[in-house]
């Protein structure tokens, strides 16, 4: 295939040691940036949906918000691909443990906040967005795979597309089998044409049968890296604070992805 | 303003539901206006509802190789894919591109949480799971993808949407992207959503649930009646199979409303009608069919009637299938783009069953009882909570042309 060129217009970050983008620049440039409060600020969201809503929802949302700002792109007008490996697993803990012993007890607003697309259905609603929403996951490739959906979204229908990878910490009993101790947020907004607010060239190319991550150099510590599925994003977005360079992201179980960043002036 | 795509040929495709196994089992129930609904028999705590239950699912382990694989969602989607030639299908498109070169895009909105639930049943004294459920791929939302994968030696591009009730409407635009970027050169979309108690709880728990078969578009309509099915459909360039029917749009869009509730005016639901008709290139008057969302409960449904009313003419006919096969969640999208395939192969109109007395917001597009006429474009529509919605644009091969 030809390769996929899109432009990275903004950038958001959230994890236990992040709060946002400037602060994985200074971690790449070896200071120690102070950490986030517990729970992510998402203030996009109404104030009584921000207290009720869950984490997964604050984190995508706080992530998004901080893409979207930096792009100064209107967030109504913008497709957008949220990709979580596991999607909310407190709920999914809640759920599967009421459903064991008192189902009829359910609640109704865990279970429709249960659904995958949750975050882009309260992101779309804080935003007023009508363009189309998605929301995907590939198990451990949920990343890779949600970039080549938003990339391919953004040249096939020619429109900026904010792209959501995010994941909170396992709960419960469920824990042991998703492997992801830590929550991790981040967001792009990728568009099909350079403009002022471009940051940096992605350009996308599959890696047929190649399964093998090429050795991690990156100047993330590799324990935020394996800290969350969607952590993999680590490397590339530290490829964008640091102004270039390639890494490579799972696009799909058996399927690798070599993503060549390049500054845009 | 939205280009129209170039069709693409939908060369093999096939459902399986509460129906039957396969698009014949479904044709002679649709023709015998016979629903596959019955009494709920699958929850463990009794619920009085009724359920679209495939028959056999049980009796179907998955073979050996696979077996780490199994729930009763991946048995459900290998039962699906052994119907109509499908598996073949994807065989020959496999050896003809390359494995690498077929994308693999499946919806689904709860996977193979049954598995988890039972996991969750059977905790081990310690409070972890028990041996045999430790297998972490069940236990996430691409279990599906990744047991289709896996069964079928697929090395593209492999992604599962998960956007409720639209999710495997909107894989076929995913797949359309793909192949017109040349990312890939065929893909495999289609959908598998599984009964549960999760679903049948939660939506309990909405208040969603009637007590009774669903009654979609009936004034007295008391909610859903939830089903199961798996469904696939194979996408190439439209020279690679001349003579099939053809995926001719698509459209997304979202309510930006509420998480359980339909806009109150349609507004995402008729965003994406249009764009699916600009995409297609037609005029509302063009089509013939449409498969509507039609869960029967009282909100969707009277929101979908108002589009339906206001924009087409009467000639084109309308109706809801979920009261032959329930409301199959992640799975509705593909199996009700396959009885849109239906009604252009066989001339076939199916009735919405279930509505004696018809809501009085339906206009005169409702087709009620079966009607053999022609059927050129079928448009399916699906909508999801969180306000997601696709809408899906069919016809016939030379119409494509």
């Amino acid at each position: 295939m030809s390769a996929l060129t899109v432009y990275v217009e903004g950038a958001g970050v959230w994890s236990p040691q992040l709060a946002d983008f400037d602060a994985l620049r200074a971690a790449v440039q070896g200071q120690v940036p102070t950490p986030p409060s517990t729970r992510p600020a998402a203030t996009v969201l109404p104030a009584g949906e921000r207290r009720r809503a869950p984490e997964s929802v604050l984190l995508a949302v706080e992530v998004a918000a901080q893409a979207v700002a930096m792009s100064g792109r209107e967030a109504a007008t913008l497709p957008c691909v949220f990709t979580s490996s596991h999607g909310d697993q407190a709920i999914m803990d809640y759920m599967c443990t009421v459903l064991a012993s008192a189902p009829s007890e359910l609640s109704p607003t865990r279970f429709h906040n249960s659904v995958h697309n949750a975050p882009a259905g309260y992101w779309t609603m804080a935003t007023g967005c009508h363009a189309p929403s998605n929301a995907v996951c590939a198990q451990r490739a949920s990343v890779g795979a949600g970039l080549l959906e938003a990339a391919s979204l953004a040249l096939a229908d020619a429109r900026p597309v904010l792209l959501v990878c995010s994941d909170v910490a396992g709960n419960g009993p469920l824990a042991e089998v998703t492997d992801s101790p830590a929550p991790f947020g981040c967001a792009l907004v990728l568009s099909p044409q350079p403009g002022p607010s471009t940051l940096g060239r992605l350009v996308l190319h599959l890696c047929p049968g190649s399964i093998a991550d090429v050795p991690a150099s990156s100047p993330v510590p590799a324990e935020w890296i394996a800290s969350s599925p969607s952590a993999v994003a680590l490397p590339l977005l530290a490829l964008l604070a640091q102004g270039g360079g390639r890494c490579r992201l799972m696009a799909a179980g058996s399927l690798a992805m070599d993503v060549d960043l390049e500054e845009c002036a | 303003m939205l280009q129209p795509i170039n069709p693409l040929a939908v060369s093999a495709y096939t459902a399986t539901s509460a129906l039957g196994r396969g698009r014949e089992a479904h044709r002679r129930a649709l023709e015998a206006a016979r629903t596959g609904l019955r009494a709920n028999d699958f929850s463990l705590a009794p619920l009085a509802c009724w359920v679209g239950r495939v028959d056999g699912v049980e009796q179907a382990p998955l073979p050996a190789p696979l077996a780490v694989w199994e729930c009763r969602n991946n048995r459900l989607a290998w039962l699906g894919l052994h119907q109509d030639g499908v598996l073949d299908a994807v065989h020959a498109a496999r050896e003809r591109y390359g494995a690498t070169r077929v994308a693999l895009l499946v919806g689904t909105s709860t996977a193979s949480i049954g598995a988890t639930e039972e996991a969750y049943r059977r905790l081990g004294p310690d409070g972890g799971f028990p041996e045999d459920m430790l297998r972490p791929p069940i236990h996430a939302p691409h279990s599906l993808a990744g047991f289709l994968a896996e069964a079928l030696g697929l090395e593209g591009p492999c992604l599962t949407i998960s956007t409720a009730c639209s999710s495997s409407a909107k894989v076929f635009a995913s797949a359309e992207r793909l192949i017109r970027l040349g990312v890939v050169d065929a893909a495999l979309v289609g959908g598998v959503d599984t009964l549960c108690e999760s679903v049948l709880f939660g939506f309990n728990a909405l208040g969603l649930v009637s007590p009774a078969p669903c009654r979609p578009f009936d004034q007295a309509r008391s909610g859903i009646s939830i089903g199961e099915a798996a469904g696939f459909a194979l996408l190439e360039r439209a020279g690679a199979a001349p003579d099939a029917p053809r995926l001719l749009g698509y459209g997304e869009a979202s309510d930006a409303h509420h998480m359980s509730t339909p806009h109150p005016e349609g507004l995402g639901a008729e965003l994406a009608l249009r764009d699916a008709l600009a995409r297609a290139g037609l005029e509302p008057a063009q089509v013939d069919y449409i498969n509507l969302h039609g869960t029967a409960s009282l909100k969707n449904d009277e929101v979908e009637a108002a589009l339906i009313a206001r924009a087409f003419p009467p000639a084109t006919r309308a109706s809801s299938t979920k009261g032959f096969t329930g409301h199959t969640l992640g799975a509705a999208g593909i199996l009700e783009a396959v009885v849109a395939l239906l009604a252009i192969e066989h001339g076939l109109v199916p009735g919405n069953l279930g509505a004696e007395q018809p809501d009085p917001a339906c206009g005169p597009q409702f087709a009620w009882s079966n009607e053999a006429r022609p059927v050129h474009v079928a448009l399916s529509n699906s909508f999801g909570f969180g306000g997601n919605n696709a809408c899906l644009a069919f016809a016939r091969a030379e119409r494509g042309a």
